[in-house]
């Protein structure tokens, strides 16, 4: 009869570590039913939501002869721009505004607000991951693209833009249950970024003074390094991961110390 | 044991920090049952909610030696798009409980037999109540936090709660909050009233009722 009864507070970190995987895993299969519940194609929209907006936006790019000033096919281009850009951009506008509904779950001790946090980043991430790899596998299947030079580069670009994207939404997150203007500036901001963060050209092709400008930007770094160890050799990337890394630890922090203030006063309802 | 040292909290309102709680230091032995009176205002699911440790106090000390519950008159978190099966699974995630081993129990006393399939949000208030009182009986404490628990369902159901709780749970301690006297009187040992930020302990029932009754309301503006 005493089997199911719960744990008592007192644990050790070991013990605190189950307990928080426990429910970061259960937070995230219920945000996964609530967003995509069990009709129609259920939670393979998770992934083909990011695919159609990637492959929209290929389309229309593709139709306009975008010019992006180098010798790349415009679907290679347009699918590692766009991908970057809905992994780093989607992980804030989940986070933004997301306690206010989710307040009557701090009613149980073991669900943090980082938690909440974290389940919804883990499904941003693995959403924009699958469609990038999967537009990827597709369109090398039929022939419009050419495997990655270096998998292992785009893959380390790609978890920089991840973490990146992560820490500036627990950031802003948290932030948005202290002040509403996170959310009203949220929105215009990242309609601005899109444009200068480098999905849409190449850091290459652009005039000196405009490179050093879009280069203060962080994830233009990542996007970068995301292409050169797709094309390698036929593009000449500009980055400095060490210049990105500094940005994400600096995020990271900030994140960390408002998520931990927003914990100590938050009241559940 | 549970023991609360000198807690305080205090909210901020728009005309600054209001202090709720102010000082309030409270022991609760395995198998106790303590009435907590306390008037509309006076801090009393404040109070509860420390102790769960939904909420953390501005100061002092929470020692929780033994499990305890959420506070179990809330609607136990519910996801309105959900069914109430999906809301039980979530809650036995969350706890580590295996949910299937449950189901029948939740079905079965709640009495919602097809609509445990349907979204939460479909739900009368009564059957959200039968729901919520029905999830909370899964999970096992050591000591369960019960605020203004008199509400739930229809004269049966309750009887059916009452029952579950304090009969087939009688070994285990309990908070009950509440502003009914009758309530404490019926299922308390002890009690203490929470008025003007502090909680006065008292061990005869009557004299708690005694002083509760005198006790005055909260000032509710900023001093």
């Amino acid at each position: 009869m005493m089997t199911a009864r719960a744990t008592s507070a007192s644990g050790s970190f070991r013990q605190a570590w189950t307990i928080q995987l426990r429910v970061i895993w259960a937070l995230l299969l219920r945000e996964s039913l609530t967003r995509y519940g069990r009709h129609n194609i259920g939670f393979l929209w998770l992934f083909v939501e990011p695919m159609l907006f990637t492959l929209g936006v290929t389309a229309i790019w593709s139709a306009l002869k975008s010019v992006h000033g180098s010798s790349l096919p415009i679907v290679a281009f347009a699918i590692t721009g766009y991908s970057s850009v809905l992994l780093w951009r989607n992980m804030p506008s989940r986070c933004v505004g997301a306690l206010e509904p989710n307040l009557s779950l701090l009613y149980h001790r073991n669900v943090k607000v980082l938690d909440i946090f974290i389940s919804r980043l883990l499904l941003e991430a693995a959403g924009a991951t699958i469609s990038f790899v999967a537009l990827s596998v597709f369109f090398m299947g039929i022939g419009w693209l050419s495997p990655p030079e270096d998998v292992l580069q785009v893959a380390g670009g790609w978890c920089m833009i991840a973490w990146f994207g992560a820490s500036l939404a627990v950031l802003l997150g948290a932030w948005s249950e202290e002040s509403e203007l996170v959310e009203k500036l949220w929105h215009p901001l990242a309609y601005l970024l899109f444009p200068l963060s480098g999905a849409g050209f190449l850091v290459d092709v652009l005039p000196t003074k405009a490179q050093e400008m879009v280069l203060l930007l962080p994830m233009v770094h990542g996007v970068e390094y995301v292409r050169e160890g797709y094309f390698g050799s036929q593009i000449t990337a500009h980055y400095n991961m060490a210049y990105m890394a500094a940005w994400n630890f600096a995020l990271t922090w900030f994140a960390l110390l408002m998520a931990r203030k927003v914990g100590r006063t938050v009241v559940p309802q | 044991m549970i023991r609360l040292v000198d807690i305080r909290k205090s909210y901020t309102t728009r005309v600054g920090a209001v202090s709720v709680l102010d000082g309030v230091n409270l022991t609760v032995e395995p198998g106790e049952r303590i009435g907590i009176l306390g008037r509309n205002g006076a801090g009393k699911s404040t109070l509860i909610r420390l102790i769960s440790g939904a909420e953390l106090p501005t100061a002092g000390v929470v020692e929780r030696g033994m499990s305890v519950s959420w506070p179990l008159a809330f609607g136990g978190a519910f996801q309105g798009s959900l069914t109430g099966f999906d809301n039980l699974r979530f809650i036995c995630r969350i706890y580590g409980v295996d949910p299937a081993e449950h189901e029948a129990f939740v079905s079965d006393f709640s009495e919602l037999g097809i609509y445990l399939n349907e979204p939460v949000k479909s739900y009368s208030s009564g059957m959200r109540a039968r729901l919520a009182f029905a999830i909370s009986m899964v999970i096992e404490f050591d000591c369960f936090l019960i605020d203004e628990i008199i509400a739930v369902g229809d004269s049966t159901f309750h009887g059916k709660c009452m029952v579950e709780l304090f009969e087939k749970r009688a070994d285990r301690a309990k908070i009950i909050v509440s502003h009914h006297t009758n309530y404490i009187r019926q299922h308390c040992t002890r009690a203490a009233v929470l008025s003007g930020g502090k909680l006065h302990h008292y061990e005869n029932l009557e004299e708690a009722f005694a002083f509760y009754a005198e006790a005055p309301a909260p000032a509710l503006q900023a001093a």
